[in-house]
């Protein structure tokens, strides 16, 4: 039993490990989008 | 709004799976419970495998046409696949222990699928290595295209060598009872709807990556 809840932990860990990942790094994108965004305007 | 529907969807197929898989199929008669390892063992390898047969059809389209937006799908899905591909080799040994009494053997299908998972990784690797947007991409579709032909040696590596690994698709068909094939199918659908779901989010952070690129270049030039 220890080895099916062993699998299926490491599943979903890797699963929901990406999706956080994802997440994580498409708020840091939007903040460089908007930041650059606003350089941009700066210099012009 | 599509994007929310989709994952409510895939959030009740994986909790129908769930179920299926540890409320209604029964536990396999010599394994036991262990066996249950298998519905999102192969899921995972099934989905791997259409992935990186995604990433193929996008560096065949993205040399054909030169769209970037072949890219954007080509590298997105390869995400996933190495993705699903880690889950593979986590379970794989974790089902191997109980059942072969060893975590890893060099058994052809094992081998392959970590050659599998090695040459994506490089594909990764490499391509974030390259900082020119057009070489990155047609390089990546050239690899994608080469680095498929394991997929196929991957599937027939039990067919071709003497193997240990169990064969779950035979010239008969699906070598399980009517119960688990239902199980194995709703886990499937459930992964199905999990890549798509995740393709449309990493696609977007792609698409954003390439704006900040652009970005960027623009305030250099200014």
């Amino acid at each position: 039993m220890e080895y099916l809840f062993a699998a299926y932990a490491v599943i979903w860990t890797v699963i929901f490990g990406y999706t956080l990942m994802l997440g994580k790094r498409q708020k840091e994108l939007e903040q460089e989008v908007f930041l650059l965004r606003k350089s941009l305007e700066g210099k012009q | 709004m599509f994007n929310k529907i989709l994952g409510w969807l895939t959030f009740i197929i994986t909790m129908t799976a769930l179920y299926l898989v540890f409320m209604w199929v029964p536990n396999e008669r010599i394994m036991g419970p262990v066996q249950k390892i298998f519905y999102f063992h192969v899921s995972s390898a099934w989905i791997g495998f259409f992935a990186f047969l995604v990433v193929f059809i996008a560096g065949l389209a993205y040399l054909f046409t030169r769209d970037n937006k072949w890219d954007t799908i080509g590298v997105s899905s390869a995400q996933i696949g190495v993705m699903f591909t880690t889950i593979v080799l986590i379970t794989g040994p974790i089902w191997a222990k109980p059942s072969w009494n060893t975590w890893w053997t060099w058994d052809p299908r094992l081998t392959t699928t970590l050659v599998l998972w090695f040459l994506y990784l490089a594909y990764l690797m490499i391509r974030s290595s390259i900082h020119e947007e057009e070489k990155k991409a047609r390089f990546s579709a050239i690899f994608g295209i080469i680095a498929f032909i394991d997929v196929p040696i991957v599937w027939f590596s039990i067919r071709w060598w003497r193997t240990i690994h169990p064969v779950v698709v035979d010239s008969s068909g699906f070598a399980m009872s009517p119960k688990m094939f239902t199980t194995l199918m709703v886990s499937l659908l459930a992964f199905t709807f999990l890549y798509f779901y995740l393709l449309t989010n990493t696609m977007k952070l792609e698409k954003m990556r390439a704006e900040v690129a652009g970005l960027k270049e623009r305030l250099r030039n200014s």
